[in-house]
């Protein structure tokens, strides 16, 4: 029984490495370009000035 | 409508719902392996990440090849991106690995030769991003670092024949040493199948991601530069 509960925490902590490392990477991925185009925005407003 | 735009609303759509039914196939269609037990179930991202990795340092080995023939921006960008996103997935592999092996082994690590050479496979290319990330970005460190990517993509073939050819403790996925296929039952190989594929969709979608934002930071690099 522990054995199996052992086994169960580490089949969970082996897909919260994947599902958790995909979300994280797509969040920091998301702000960086949300990011990157506002400062483009902003530079592109100060050029049409 | 442009292929690009295309990809940005349509990808998310395939590549979500692709991840769940590949949840579905492997908690519910697979069933337990009889001498592993549930622990075995890793194996599906195990592998699966295995081949997205392989395909994105392949992406990068193509792209870089395309890069120093046309010195086209875009196929360096794409090359860039790939390695991210390959580097990403391998390590998932050198994490999911030694979860399973901590089981069955009875060790978290063992200096076989299918995981040295992945885990060499990784450094070449974490390398590579560090060469990108802190090499600046003047038109000699992106030929040195396709040429890295090219040289990087040689592990690969290592790897697949490592487990048959060279003694290891490695079990081998599709094709034993003797011959006969790892998955006896075509359920396990359809979760296997189908993961691989969600996970093909998800790779495609990042890099699709990444090299946009690539794009825009060269854009903005161009723009600092030309005003100073």
């Amino acid at each position: 029984m522990e054995s199996s509960m052992r086994f169960l925490n580490n089949l969970f902590a082996a897909y919260a490495v994947i599902w958790g490392g995909l979300f994280f990477y797509l969040l920091r991925l998301t702000r960086r370009t949300r990011r990157v185009e506002d400062e483009l925005e902003s530079l592109r407003a100060l050029r049409g000035r | 409508m442009r292929a690009r735009d295309v990809f940005d609303r349509w990808l998310p759509w395939v590549a979500g719902p692709a991840m769940l039914i590949a949840l579905y196939c492997i908690f519910l269609v697979a069933p337990t392996e009889k001498d592993q037990g549930i622990i075995q179930r890793i194996f599906y991202v195990h592998v699966s990440s295995a081949w997205t990795a392989f395909i994105g340092f392949g992406t990068v080995a193509v792209t870089s090849a395309l890069y120093l023939w046309t010195g086209r921006d875009r196929y360096d960008r794409v090359a860039r991106s790939a390695a991210e996103i390959g580097v990403l997935f391998c390590t998932f592999v050198l994490l999911t690995g030694p979860i399973w092996a901590r089981h069955i082994w009875g060790t978290w690590w063992q200096w076989d030769p299918r995981l040295t050479q992945t885990l060499i496979l990784w450094t070449l290319y974490v390398s590579y991003l560090m060469l990108r990330a802190f090499g600046g970005d003047d038109d000699l460190v992106r030929r040195w670092a396709a040429v890295l990517g090219i040289f990087g993509v040689l592990g690969i073939p290592i790897i697949i024949v490592s487990v048959r050819i060279l003694p290891g403790i490695h079990p081998a996925v599709l094709m034993t040493r003797e011959g006969n296929t790892g998955l006896v039952d075509p359920r396990m190989r359809l979760a296997l199948y189908v993961t691989a594929v969600a996970f093909l969709f998800v790779f495609i979608w990042l890099v699709h991601l990444r090299t946009r934002l690539q794009r825009l930071a060269d854009t903005m690099a161009a723009m600092h530069a030309e005003h100073g």
